[in-house]
């Protein structure tokens, strides 16, 4: 519709050297062993749950008039759905897209977010590795920004060498500050 | 060795804290630099704060059981206690803060038990504003505070300094920043600019004290009556009557409670008019007096440096802005002055005004009066060949939806009890939650055609609001980042809200056609894509 009417930016001549970048371009998906640590965090997230509800049939139950068994069986069905379905929702959800000069973090299944960040605008980078993630060789690389809204830009479920390799290739972009 | 301990961060820019703080033991100023202490008067106004502090224990630990003697005697002996205490404090305090101007930075050493020396870089000072309260003023006193653009409470500041030594040491600031910039300026092959001591100013704006009182006008705030009814609430016991009992308040005041009953209804609507009208001079006279005392004689001025604002009547402020820190600018008003054409004027960055996110620059201004303002900020009006694009339709069919659904289902919920309950009153409940129903979609309905955004070469641009329009204006330039974000009903219904990343405030637009959205993200990305943050300070 109206994106051709759109006004030429003013661009300094050092606008030419990067490449054209396509931002709508197919995304890159994450690590597959992304998927199996989400299952994991979701699995553990669970077990509090299934507990409670294996308290409430062993003590609760008799003295209301709720059929034994359909507390905890619900609450068996949900999580079984929590521990595979939803994490290869959210998987298929996500990916990221490295370009010369950017890069573009997609996630969300209702609430989907789709968040570019120029090189240029990095603070400062991190690469962190949790319990599961060290597991499954995985990493989340975080970019900084002086923004308020997205001032930290999370991407996990990268392969933890590829992130840092993308690390030092962000970290290279970034000019030295002249003093 | 205190060379050594000098902050050596890179400090990327704004985000970074570029105070660094150490907890040791004193180093002495090793280069022959002054050490100096603020003002010993200082002492006293710590002294006369203490006894601010101990005025309210004393009274309530003296009045608690209602006037004994001996209790009258405890309070003012703790509130001596308080004071002597309060005065000690605040003499050890001066005794052992130093401040000293060295060479690269200034460093001010402090603490009574645990020392803390802080370092601040000129490079990193902005600016220094100077503050003065209505007792320091009377002794000529100011509050020097440096900015670093930290935010928040993380600026260095001395209270209190005399007058003449604030001044000296805003030059000192100007001087040992100018010599760098120069210094540097000739490095890049350009010519250095003539390093002047009077800092050559030009009034953009300013407001004599008719333009205050109008501005108090509008300011009508019933704030007062809310303070002192819970003040009144807090400490009714301090009060030798009972302010609740309204029976005795009756009588007090007119005698006889059925005298008032005699005068007739129409001296009973008489003095619900006069409640009323003194109300309303209440609330009048709270917004001159608080509208007064915080914008009196404002002027804005710009300086070779930045923006530099001076206002207030008992609490004068003099705060710089330099303007690379403006990162974008907002222009509201409000539902009655935007009849008279008044508009207010606030830039947006990282530091903060007074605890507010936002510096004012122009609180109660015409358009024609904000517009050279702007300009000189370094942005510009929206022009008439500006693009101005709506949010999309379906955004505003789904909204008014959104905004009606609550009342809907108000309406069920009530209509389903009270037919069983009450159903005298089903019609009369009923009806009035299907009108707010039917209004929240009207307004949102209405509020759509307001919502615009424009994109032109430099700026992006978005206007807001039905009655009181309010737009703000952003640099493509000094964005950090961009998102585009769906819910799940925009998801299936083809719109996106936009987020920018901008360094100390917030700048979305709402419910835009996705294509849009993206057109717009990939224009700004370009513009941001082309220069590095740390070129931002010299654009």
């Amino acid at each position: 519709m109206d994106e051709h009417t759109l006004p030429a930016a003013d661009t300094s001549p050092a606008a030419s050297e990067f490449n054209p970048v396509d931002d709508e371009a197919e995304l890159t998906k994450l690590h597959p062993n992304y998927v199996h640590a989400l299952r994991l965090q979701a699995m553990l997230t669970s077990i509090p749950v299934l507990i409670g509800g294996l308290i409430f049939e062993g003590a609760i139950v008799e003295e209301t008039p709720i059929p034994g068994g359909l507390v905890l069986g619900v609450l068996v069905l949900l999580s079984l759905a929590f521990i595979i379905r939803l994490p290869a929702r959210r998987f298929a959800a996500r990916g990221y897209q490295m370009s010369a000069d950017r890069l573009r973090v997609v996630r969300g299944i209702l609430w989907n977010s789709d968040t570019v960040v120029p090189f240029g605008r990095v603070q400062h980078i991190d690469l962190d590795q949790g319990p599961i993630e060290r597991f499954f060789g995985l990493g989340t690389l975080t970019l900084h920004t002086a923004g308020s809204h997205n001032a930290s830009v999370h991407l996990p479920g990268l392969e933890h060498s590829l992130a840092s390799d993308m690390r030092e290739e962000i970290r290279a972009h970034i000019k030295r500050e002249s003093m | 060795m205190s060379e050594a301990e000098l902050p050596n961060t890179p400090a990327r820019g704004a985000a970074s804290v570029p105070v660094v703080r150490h907890s040791e033991d004193m180093p002495v100023a090793a280069d022959g630099s002054e050490q100096k202490r603020t003002e010993p008067l200082s002492v006293a106004l710590g002294l006369l704060g203490s006894i601010q502090n101990a005025i309210i224990p004393v009274l309530l630990v003296a009045f608690s059981n209602r006037g004994e003697g001996y209790a009258l005697i405890a309070g003012l002996g703790i509130g001596a206690v308080i004071v002597i205490f309060g005065g000690f404090f605040s003499y050890l305090r001066w005794r052992k803060l130093t401040y000293t101007v060295r060479e690269q930075d200034i460093r001010v050493e402090s603490g009574v038990i645990s020392r803390t020396a802080r370092s601040v870089p000129f490079e990193r000072i902005q600016d220094v504003s100077l503050e003065q309260k209505l007792l320091p003023r009377l002794f000529g006193l100011v509050a020097v505070k440096f900015e670093t653009g930290a935010g928040g409470g993380e600026d260095l500041s001395l209270a209190y300094l005399t007058e003449d030594e604030g001044e000296r040491l805003r030059q000192v600031v100007r001087e040992r920043r100018e010599s760098r910039d120069s210094a540097a300026q000739v490095a890049d092959g350009e010519e250095a600019p003539p390093v002047t001591k009077e800092e050559p100013a030009q009034t953009l704006f300013a407001m004599d004290q008719r333009r205050v009182l109008t501005f108090g006008l509008f300011n009508f705030s019933l704030a007062v009556v809310a303070v002192l009814a819970g003040f009144t609430q807090q400490f009714d016991f301090l009060l030798p009557f009972d302010l609740w009992d309204f029976d005795a308040w009756e009588e007090r005041l007119v005698g006889q409670s059925d005298m008032l009953a005699a005068l007739g209804p129409s001296a009973q609507i008489a003095g619900g008019v006069i409640a009323a009208l003194s109300l309303i001079a209440l609330g009048i006279a709270t917004g001159l007096i608080r509208t007064s005392l915080r914008e009196w004689s404002f002027l804005l001025e710009r300086t070779p440096r930045g923006f530099r604002r001076r206002r207030g009547l008992l609490t004068k402020t003099d705060v710089v802005m330099p303007i690379h820190r403006v990162q974008g600018i907002k222009i509201g008003t409000r539902f009655i002055r935007y009849r008279f054409g008044w508009h207010g004027l606030k830039f947006i960055s990282l530091a903060q005004d007074a605890g507010a996110a936002n510096h004012d620059v122009a609180p109660f201004a015409k358009l024609s009066e904000i517009e050279p303002i702007v300009v000189e900020a370094g942005f510009h009006m929206p022009g008439e060949d500006a693009e101005w694009h709506r949010a999309s339709e379906n955004y505003r069919t789904d909204s008014m939806i959104v905004d009606s659904v609550f009342f809907i289902i108000a309406a069920m919920v009530a209509g389903t009890a009270l037919s069983i309950f009450a159903p005298e009153w089903f019609v009369p409940v009923v009806l009035i939650l299907i009108g707010l129903a039917v209004v929240s979609a009207a307004a949102a309905l209405y509020s759509w055609q307001f919502k615009r955004h424009a994109l032109d070469s430099t700026q992006i641009m978005a206007r807001s609001g039905v009655f009181s329009p309010s737009s703000q204006i952003a640099t493509r330039l000094k964005l950090h980042s961009v998102e585009i974000s769906r819910g799940p009903i925009a998801q299936r219904r083809g719109y996106a809200s936009l987020h920018f990343g901008l360094a100390g405030g917030e700048f979305s637009i709402p419910g835009i056609p996705v294509e849009r959205a993206r057109a717009v993200r990939k224009a700004v990305l370009e513009t941001i894509a082309a220069t590095d943050f740390s070129q931002l300070e010299n654009v």
